[in-house]
């Protein structure tokens, strides 16, 4: 029994660093790919091919003046974005990252927290999400924070409804809430973006939604607003902001990968003749590889599509992705009732 | 008017259902992109690599000496007359006994200096002169960290004595018998127009 635990404080540790090093390894990423499709280099000075870049940036952050605004609530202030950082790692844990390995006839499972409701901590984190932006924006004592903090958080939680209602389709056709899973039957049967790319589609949407990612960027907005929510953030504390950023990227491109695209089963993997560990260690990388491939149409999208207007933005969310959703609720239904699965 | 050839006529009309649901657009738009990925880049690493320039490039001045090292400028002021920008400024000595190697005739620039950042690199200064004593070079001009950096004197303008700077490139032999050519009226002399 210590034994697990043990191997749990581990594995959490391991997740958690590699969370870390992904995204900071994802800020050099999107600046070199968003130069390369814009026909230039890229940050190459520090280290070789400026893989340096990210210790450069997170010093930098670290050595800037820390500035709390006079009338600011100080312990909120600090709080926003300690919380987004928070729930931004805490997704983690529901994630199967592989099918577990056995040493000496121990089952050593790829699954920090394997709980039955995963799916729905999931969408409970990310909505906790909400409130490291709202306090963050609400505490700095400024209109325009403060505003750019409802933006936010009203988009955030538009767009939470119809990922809820897409998953809800998945949710009807997998018969359980639990991760780990859903993962293992993309191995007996097809990977779920077959029965459901609809439903992918309006998930893909509403991740970049929720990750504030563009064409959905609008609570930073930086190349044409204030800096919204963290518009009174420095140092550290703004670094905390944007790297959540790309901490989310990774997380949810994980949930992607593992929820429609199979997670750590590829094709053909039963008629590889592995067994065992070995083939565990090639399924989870094999998933890292997934989440690479999500992460990559995140920064593409990025750096090909513009901004969103606001208005067009609340339009897609209620009037476009709400009743698809709902309609791909419904032909799920249906389609399952015709087919005896229901 | 029709100036360019690609101007085309703008028509409002109702978007078609795949218009509408935008997903080819973005599709199509995210191909271009991606094509992009793979193209040449344009980006010049400066330090190691720099552009290619014009033979004839306009960069930073130098004050040339002739074959026995001495200083060819007479600090006659022609160059800060045709100077457009007024970017030059000198003042004149006279040339004391036992420095006839350092300068080549009696009146030498004590003082020469050229605000670089007012300077527009157009070359009159080059063309005016009667010595061929300035020229204007391949060489880019140093950025720096203040204004006053900015005005070069005699020290960065006049050439080395070892490293000497190579103006061939500009005073072609063409360029020689221009200058010097008297059928051009720039070269003519008061008198030589007067017998015109």
């Amino acid at each position: 029994m210590d034994q697990i635990i043990i191997y749990k404080i581990i594995l959490c540790a391991i997740v958690f660093v590699v969370t870390l090093g992904a995204a900071a390894y994802m800020t050099w990423g999107e600046r070199k790919l968003a130069s390369w499709l814009q026909d230039r280099v890229g940050p190459d000075r520090a280290g070789p091919f400026g893989l340096l870049q990210p210790i450069a940036d997170g010093l930098k952050m670290l050595f800037k003046e820390e500035m709390i605004p006079t009338h600011s609530n100080k312990w909120l202030f600090i709080l926003g974005p300690s919380f987004f950082m928070l729930t931004a790692c805490m997704t983690g844990a529901v994630i199967p990252w592989g099918a577990g390995f056995t040493i000496d006839g121990t089952f050593f499972p790829m699954q920090i927290a394997d709980i039955n409701i995963g799916l729905l901590y999931m969408l409970g984190v990310v909505s906790i999400g909400v409130y490291g932006i709202m306090i963050g924006g609400w505490s700095s004592n400024n209109k325009f924070a403060l505003l750019g903090a409802l933006r936010a958080s009203s988009q955030m939680i538009s767009y939470e409804v119809a990922m809820g209602l897409a998953l809800i389709a998945l949710v009807m056709l997998t018969g359980t809430l639990n991760l780990g899973e859903i993962v293992a039957q993309q191995d007996a049967d097809y990977a779920y973006i077959v029965y459901q790319p609809l439903g992918f589609l309006i998930f893909l949407i509403c991740a970049f939604a929720e990750t504030n990612r563009a064409p959905f960027d609008l609570p930073e907005s930086e190349s044409e607003l204030v800096g919204g929510f963290h518009t009174e953030y420095s140092s550290m504390k703004l670094g905390f902001f944007l790297f959540a950023e790309y901490i989310n990227m990774f997380i949810s491109s994980a949930v992607m990968a593992s929820l429609y695209f199979g997670g750590y089963n590829f094709p053909f993997q039963h008629e590889l003749g592995l067994e065992g560990n070995l083939l565990s260690a090639i399924q989870t990388a094999v998933f890292l590889g997934k989440i690479l491939i999500f992460i990559f149409v995140f920064m593409w999208v990025r750096w090909t599509l513009p901004r969103f207007r606001y208005d067009q933005l609340m339009n897609l969310g209620w009037k476009v992705l709400l009743p698809l959703a709902i309609f791909n609720i419904f032909i799920t239904g249906l389609v399952m009732y015709f087919t005896g699965k229901l | 008017m029709n100036l360019t050839n690609r101007s085309k006529v703008v028509a409002k009309k109702e978007l078609t259902l795949m218009e509408s649901m935008y997903l080819p657009a973005i599709f199509k738009g995210m191909a271009i992109t991606l094509s992009h990925l793979f193209k040449r880049k344009a980006t010049i690493k400066y330090p190691e690599e720099t552009r290619e320039i014009a033979p004839v490039y306009r960069g930073q001045h130098v004050l040339k000496r002739d074959e026995a090292g001495a200083e060819r400028c007479t600090a006659c002021g022609l160059c800060a007359v045709a100077c457009p920008a007024e970017a030059i400024t000198m003042e004149a000595g006279e040339r004391e006994k036992g420095e006839e190697k350092l300068f080549r005739e009696e009146k030498y620039a004590k003082i020469y200096e050229i605000n670089m950042l007012r300077c527009i690199f157009c070359g009159l200064c080059e063309e005016a002169c009667p010595k061929e004593a300035i020229f204007l070079t391949d060489r880019i001009v140093p950025s720096s960290f203040t204004r006053g950096e900015e005005v070069f004197g005699k020290d960065k303008l006049v050439e080395g004595l070892e490293e000497r700077v190579d103006v061939t490139k500009r005073q072609t032999p063409d360029v020689l018998s221009f200058k010097q050519d008297k059928k051009h009226a720039h070269n003519q002399t008061f008198q030589d127009r007067l017998k015109q």
